[in-house]
């Protein structure tokens, strides 16, 4: 179905091919994982299926890539829209029109499809897709996991035998995630559609995948295999595969079904009858009475948008060496709390103070001084044409000697060049420098918005050591994330949000063990029917064996 | 779902669409949109009217027949509540018109407010006068002036609201539709702007920095220009990826007379409208000449508009309802003008001496004409009215 015969991309400008040489086929059907570090390729990859690397984006296309028996080079995107749909990283950019059904309908109308079965075909994706409650609604009015619903529905109107999607769940909270790859699933399986999809949260997908194409970047060749071969030595692994190998099993495991499957001796080493219980690797969370201040005070914060309410009523105490995992589905007021937090939005009612302070009253140094909010598109802070530029400007906001933007980013990312421009950088290292642009003014408080999105896991992992090792010197650190598994690596409390409200509130290991949305895999592997506590990451099992022997 | 279960689908779905208000006995009018057209020649119609008198009473009247059919008849998406902007928007436009009458404008009439200190601007800057006497006639007539612009504006802001820019896209020739697109992603890209300045304002917040002020706007203004052109290559990516503007195969002939057809036809036009207007050019050339040129380029579009594959998804019908509409905007258009060209007293309102305005009872029944869409329309449908669920 889809043909890459040694393919090489290289870039306009660039000293060294983004793919080299890529031999792959893909058959009919099949549902292809495409994993790989940030930056390492896999867009390209991507995007070179219906052609628009190179037609849109420039650059020279060595070798041949056929689509059902088209050759990309003589068939331009627009020419291959019947057999491939693309669907775009961000749905909401790429949406043409205003409501779903016209939206759904676009792509048909572009090729030329009569009326009728245009219609035909649109009552049929409403219903395979579920979105037959919102078919009139405007795009903008629907929540994350119905746009990339509709997203994907655009495409499949035009009967494409091949689909193509770049990162479909990572903006999505869990229970979105799973509605949107159980659809993908359902394509497969009753419409034998071909599924190519990239990923970074492979927790999310692996178990889906029939084969993986790993991308490793730097001109290296690219591995295809099946998920069980490829996982066994890739760099990126979700915590399933990594516990699988930690504790040696063959066939690695793919799915929390499998991994249960062969846990039962792992579960009794870890809970030997009279041994040592509880999490060895995340600390008891501080208690407000054991001398530590408390730096963030929320009182009954009521805060709206227009008549829809956005919080209702918040009360919550931060101390410092916290961290703070804040959860909930899309739109449960995470993003709005933050805001509240650094002043951008004063609530409706009750009060916000940090260190004492009503951070709405708070300007310049005073504010960056006591708080700093990572937003979740890094390089809206960012402004500058260089990374040494930016720095030099991080330091006059901040008051500080000259310098010492630069020295905290060589701590965190040492091989950021300080001449590369900032839009340049990966999402690892551009989120690594707008963190050491907010740090350097050494805030009490630290707040992240979605901090994981776009990250491979050994960039989330440098990202948690970074945070355990803030918090440890006395920061308090708010992060809202979708991502179970980074709340289960760096969180010492998870403060669950739904509908503006609170609706959980508690130690890491409390909150998520057993909860089926935000437990972590080794959490879900591990899990007593007696419901105790158990490890939450890989690196906590590895502990907790290095102490039983 | 079945073949069959989708085609009964697209019948059944008007009638149960919605908790409430679902109105199925008898042979009531199942709820729909109407055309777009309709709606912007009835808001033209409105339009045209308002253009035609300085009346203050009419201008209200106009404005409030405006208001109850978009009350009457929009539905719930976004761009149904711009009415209210462009309310806002039209006081706007009277306090500009007021204010500018008061600084630079020659006063009318004798009855002095207040004097303003004046000067005259040098020669070089053609000597206009600011300042000096303010008079209430001039402010009168400066605001019955800007009560008309106000009123046009707020028609097309009623039309906005009622159809948007986007559905009225689907219904013009296929020859100018890429054309039209991209004028309606133009319109789109404008809130998304303002969005974009809000969350680089914030972000300039976080970093410690000033918000307002010259620098403050300066330092805004690149990264939300750089935004935007990132979004419009993201869309164009995504819509070349869905097959926009695949062309059907055309043979040079055909290729070769279309293109002749539109040339002879501009030259055409602007040969016959100069010999229209210019006295001195043969009475016998123009007429025929721009006659022979709109010709012309109605067969050129329709050969250009071969070259697009483009099918459409429902296009609206035009059916009784528009027809209906019709001729309420005609007759609205038509009567004001009409009046107006034989000097019907009463649609100029009087500001020198200024005297209450007379209200011509034959305008007052051209606008209320224009009402007769908010009953005779069929009614929104509700489920585009679009609650969260």
């Amino acid at each position: 179905m889809v043909d890459f015969a040694s393919v090489t991309v290289t870039y306009s400008g660039a000293v060294q091919p983004t793919l080299l040489d890529v031999n792959l086929q893909i058959d009919e059907g099949e549902l292809v994982l495409v994993v790989g570090e940030t930056g390492s390729g896999k867009t390209t990859l991507l995007r070179a299926i219906n052609g628009l690397v190179p037609h849109f984006t420039g650059g020279t296309l060595a070798g041949r890539v056929t689509v059902a028996g088209r050759d990309t080079s003589t068939h331009r995107p627009r020419d291959l829209a019947d057999v491939v749909g693309v669907v775009p990283q961000d749905p909401l950019s790429s949406f043409v029109t205003d409501t779903v059904e016209e939206e759904l309908a676009y792509g048909m109308e572009c090729l030329g499809i009569l009326p009728d079965v245009m219609r035909r075909r649109v009552e049929e994706t409403l219903d395979l897709l579920g979105l037959a409650d919102v078919r009139n609604r405007p795009l903008l009015s629907l929540s994350g996991g119905q746009r990339q619903r509709v997203a994907i529905g655009a495409v499949l109107t035009s009967h494409p035998r091949v689909l193509v999607l770049d990162e479909p769940t990572s903006a999505l909270d869990p229970g979105a995630a799973e509605e949107v790859l159980s659809t993908l699933q359902r394509l497969v399986h009753d419409l034998g559609i071909t599924v190519i999809l990239a990923e970074h949260r492979l927790e999310r997908v692996l178990e889906y995948a029939d084969r993986v194409v790993h991308v490793p970047g730097a001109g290296r060749p690219v591995i295809v295999g099946s998920p069980q071969d490829i996982m066994a030595t890739s760099p990126v692994a979700p915590p399933v595969v990594r516990l699988g190998r930690l504790a040696g099993w063959s066939p690695l495991p793919m799915s929390v079904r499998d991994a249960r499957r062969r846990a039962p001796a792992l579960r009794e080493r870890l809970h030997p009858p009279a041994g040592a219980r509880g999490n060895v690797r995340s600390p008891s969370p501080p208690s407000l009475d054991s001398g530590r201040d408390c730096v963030i005070s929320i009182d009954r914060t009521r805060a709206s948008y227009g008549h829809v309410p956005a919080l209702r009523g918040i009360t919550l105490d931060i101390a410092q060496g916290e961290v703070i995992a804040l959860m909930g589905r899309n739109g449960a007021g995470k993003s709005t709390l933050l805001s509240t937090l650094v002043g951008l939005r004063r609530p409706d009612a009750g009060t916000v103070r940090i260190d004492g302070v009503d951070p709405a009253t708070m300007t310049g140094p005073r504010l960056i001084g006591r708080i700093g909010l990572v937003p979740q598109d890094s390089s809206d802070l960012l402004t500058r044409d260089s990374v040494a530029e930016e720095c030099t400007d991080a330091d006059r906001d901040a008051g500080m000697p000259h310098g010492s933007t630069q020295d905290l980013l060589a701590r965190i990312a040492p091989e950021i060049s300080a001449q590369t421009h900032p839009r340049d950088l990966s999402e690892g290292q551009r989120l690594a420098l707008a963190l050491s642009v907010v740090l350097v003014a050494s805030p009490l408080v630290l707040l992240l918005d979605e901090p994981t999105r776009g990250l491979d896991y050994p960039t989330k992992e440098r990202l948690s050591a970074l945070l355990r090792d803030l918090a440890a010197s006395g920061h308090a650190i708010v992060i809202a994330t979708h991502d179970v598994e980074l709340a289960a690596e760096t969180a010492t409390r998870v403060v669950v949000l739904a509908d503006g409200e609170i609706v959980a509130d508690g130690p890491t290991a409390h909150v998520v063990i057993g909860s089926p949305l935000f437990a972590p895999q080794v959490a879900k592997i591990l899990a007593t029917a007696d419901g105790g506590d158990v490890p939450l990451t890989v690196a906590a099992v590895r502990d907790l064996l290095a102490v039983s022997g | 779902m079945t073949a069959v279960g989708v085609e009964t689908a697209g019948v059944d779905l008007t009638a149960v669409r919605g908790p409430g208000g679902v109105r199925t006995r008898g042979r009531r009018r199942l709820p729909r949109a109407l055309h777009p057209g309709a709606w912007w020649l009835w808001a033209a119609g409105l339009a045209i009217a308002a253009s035609r008198t300085t009346n203050p009473l009419l201008l209200v009247l106009i404005v409030a027949v405006a208001g109850y059919v978009v009350s009457a008849r929009r539905s719930q998406a976004p761009w149904a509540r711009s009415f209210g902007f462009f309310l806002k928007l039209g006081l706007v436009v009277i306090a500009i018109r007021v204010l500018f009458q008061a600084i630079v404008a020659a006063p009318i009439g004798t009855t002095i407010l207040v004097t303003l200190p004046s000067f005259t601007l040098p020669e070089i800057m053609a000597g206009v006068r600011l300042g000096g006497p303010i008079t209430a006639e001039s402010l009168i007539a400066a605001l019955y002036d800007g009560m008309r612009l106000a009123t046009i504006l707020i028609c097309i802001g009623a039309a906005n609201s009622l159809a948007s820019p986007a559905r009225l896209l689907k219904a013009v020739p296929s020859a100018l539709y890429e054309f039209g697109l991209s004028i309606v992603i133009a319109v789109t890209f404008a809130p998304q702007l303002v969005t974009d300045l809000d969350r680089i304002r914030s972000a300039r917040r976080l970093r410690g920095r000033a918000i307002g002020g010259l620098r403050g706007t300066a330092g805004s203004a690149l990264p939300v220009l750089e935004g935007a052109l990132e979004r419009s290559i993201t869309l164009a990516a995504a819509m070349d990826s869905r097959g926009y503007g695949r062309q059907a195969h055309r043979s040079r002939m055909v290729r070769r007379t279309t293109g002749a057809a539109l040339l002879g036809a501009l030259v055409m036009v602007v040969i016959g409208t100069y010999a229209l207007l210019d006295a001195s050019a043969p009475a016998a050339l123009g007429l025929p000449l721009l006659a022979t040129g709109f010709i012309l380029g109605g067969i050129g579009f329709a050969l250009a508009g071969r070259r697009s594959i483009r099918t459409r998804y429902r296009p609206d019908p035009w059916t009784w309802p528009e027809w209906g509409v019709t001729p309420c905007a005609l007759a609205t258009a038509g009567i004001v003008v009409a009046a107006s060209v034989q000097g019907v007293s009463g649609l100029i309102a009087p500001v020198d001496p200024i005297a209450w305005p007379t209200v011509p009872a034959v305008a007052v029944l051209a606008i209320l004409i224009s009402a007769l869409p908010a009953v005779i329309t069929p009614p929104v449908p509700d489920s585009a009215r679009g609650s969260r669920t």
